[in-house]
């Protein structure tokens, strides 16, 4: 673990002058991810999102290491083809620098239309660090609900009203799949603890192989809150079970973090608008109850594989 | 039709060239509608705010703060939240 004044020293990989929003939880994540791997010379693809998009508005970028840009669905493999050629050059002498491989995408860019090119990168082994940032929808293009959007969430094309109360499905476990890949090292963070975040990344670069880290990254413009909120929402992630802090490292299942007593979800829902309906005009209580209910379920479970697999 | 049209992928320029970190010549902190005011006095350098700014926008010299680069800064009061000592403080922009 890298120490605060420690990183302040190092070189950060993106800098000032992008257009993300005001407080915005991908900057935070960026930023620290790049910092923890501020000590090697890292090569990085990003799939198109927000992230992408905001921070290389030509003729500007805001990137201080070589950085790709491909579409929305091939981050991984992009970077697969990428680490492949260094591979070769490497072998017949004509590169000399040992590289890290780091991809970003979002949660569209990931749990959806990029699944198919991670699972195939993890599956071929490829040494690379895939960073999912999950904003819980497609930002970039106006709030559309992900298969990552939670439950009863609003978005543009989930929205409430006399019919349905938000997003009628739950979310899918894309840490589990990517763990189901036997790959060395998975892990989930959150914006609101970069100790657990830059520890995970500087851990996560030290393996060769695939890693997978998936980033809880608050979203004030989709979310609807004050920009002001963006690490407390994520604390309350955690803090209500919803977002648990974990790693499965060669298979053994790790909770970094358990609160003493969770929270109720509610102190996380309240505080964002997209969850507005459940409060409003009145109290939804069988609806915040199932979404109490289904924290509690994934707690236990998880509880139970790192009983199980450790 | 004009002459400039490119025929073919021969003619078409391979790349163009983007430089890093060349964001820093397009300023956001006319975005902002209010201020983070740093407060030497009370400020115990632990850093949190500089980790948890999403825009770079707080400058560390040897490990202790600095200053707030206000031709960065977005205004999004992240880091008075964050601060444990209540060392920054958002003004109303236009009041400074
Ligand atoms: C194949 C394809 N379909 C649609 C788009 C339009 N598009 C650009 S960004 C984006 C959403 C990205 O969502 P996500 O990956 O969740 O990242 P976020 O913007 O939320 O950070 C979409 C749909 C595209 N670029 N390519
Ligand atoms: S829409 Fe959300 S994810 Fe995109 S830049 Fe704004 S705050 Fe960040
Ligand atoms: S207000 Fe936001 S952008 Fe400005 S220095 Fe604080 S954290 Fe950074």
């Amino acid at each position: 673990m890298s120490s605060l004044k420690e990183l302040s020293q190092r070189k950060g990989g993106i800098t000032s002058g992008h257009r993300l929003c005001s407080g915005c939880g991908a900057g935070i994540m960026a930023r620290q991810v790049m910092l923890a791997a501020g000590n090697y010379k890292v090569v990085v693809a990003c799939a198109t999102g927000c992230l992408e998009v905001a921070t290389t508005i030509y003729p500007y970028s805001a990137w201080k290491v070589p950085w790709i840009h491909n579409a929305f669905e091939n981050a991984a493999a992009t970077i697969s083809g990428v680490e492949t050629a260094y591979k070769s050059l490497k072998k017949q002498g004509k590169i000399k620098k040992d590289l890290k491989f780091l991809a970003f995408g979002g949660d569209g860019g990931t749990y959806d239309i990029g699944l198919q090119s991670l699972s195939g990168a993890l599956e071929r082994g490829h040494d690379f660090l895939y960073i999912c940032y999950d904003n819980e929808a497609y930002m970039n293009t106006g709030i559309q609900r992900s298969s990552a959007t939670p439950k009863y969430a609003a978005t543009t094309t989930s929205p409430y009203g006399e019919v349905i109360s938000g997003k009628r499905e739950f979310r899918k476990n894309i840490t589990e799949i990517v763990a189901a890949h036997n790959i060395p090292y998975v892990a989930q963070t959150a914006v609101g603890y970069w100790n657990d975040l830059v520890t995970k990344v500087e851990k996560a670069l030290e393996v060769k192989g695939p890693k997978f880290i998936n980033i809880f990254t608050p979203c004030q413009l989709g979310w609807k809150y004050g920009p002001e909120k963006t690490l407390e929402i994520g604390k309350l992630a955690v803090e209500t079970g919803f977002w648990p802090l974990y790693e499965v490292e060669n298979g053994k299942y790790k909770i970094n973090y358990k609160p003493q007593e969770k929270k109720p979800v509610e102190e996380f829902l309240k505080i964002q608008k997209r969850f507005n309906h459940l409060f409003k005009p009145e109290r939804k209580e069988k609806l915040i109850q199932e979404i109490q209910d289904n924290i509690e379920k994934g707690w236990t479970e998880l509880e139970k594989k790192e009983k199980c697999l450790n | 039709m004009s002459k400039n049209i490119l025929h073919s992928w021969k003619n078409t320029p391979l790349a163009s060239r983007v430089e890093e970190g060349s964001s820093k010549n397009f300023k956001t902190g006319s975005w902002r509608s209010k201020k983070p005011v740093h407060n030497k006095e009370i400020c115990t350098n632990c850093l949190q705010c500089w980790i948890n700014c999403p825009d770079n926008a707080i400058k560390v010299k040897d490990g202790n703060i600095d200053k707030i680069d206000y031709d960065f800064c977005k205004g999004c009061g992240i880091c008075a939240e964050v601060c444990p000592v209540k060392a920054i403080e958002m003004k109303n922009e236009k009041d400074e």
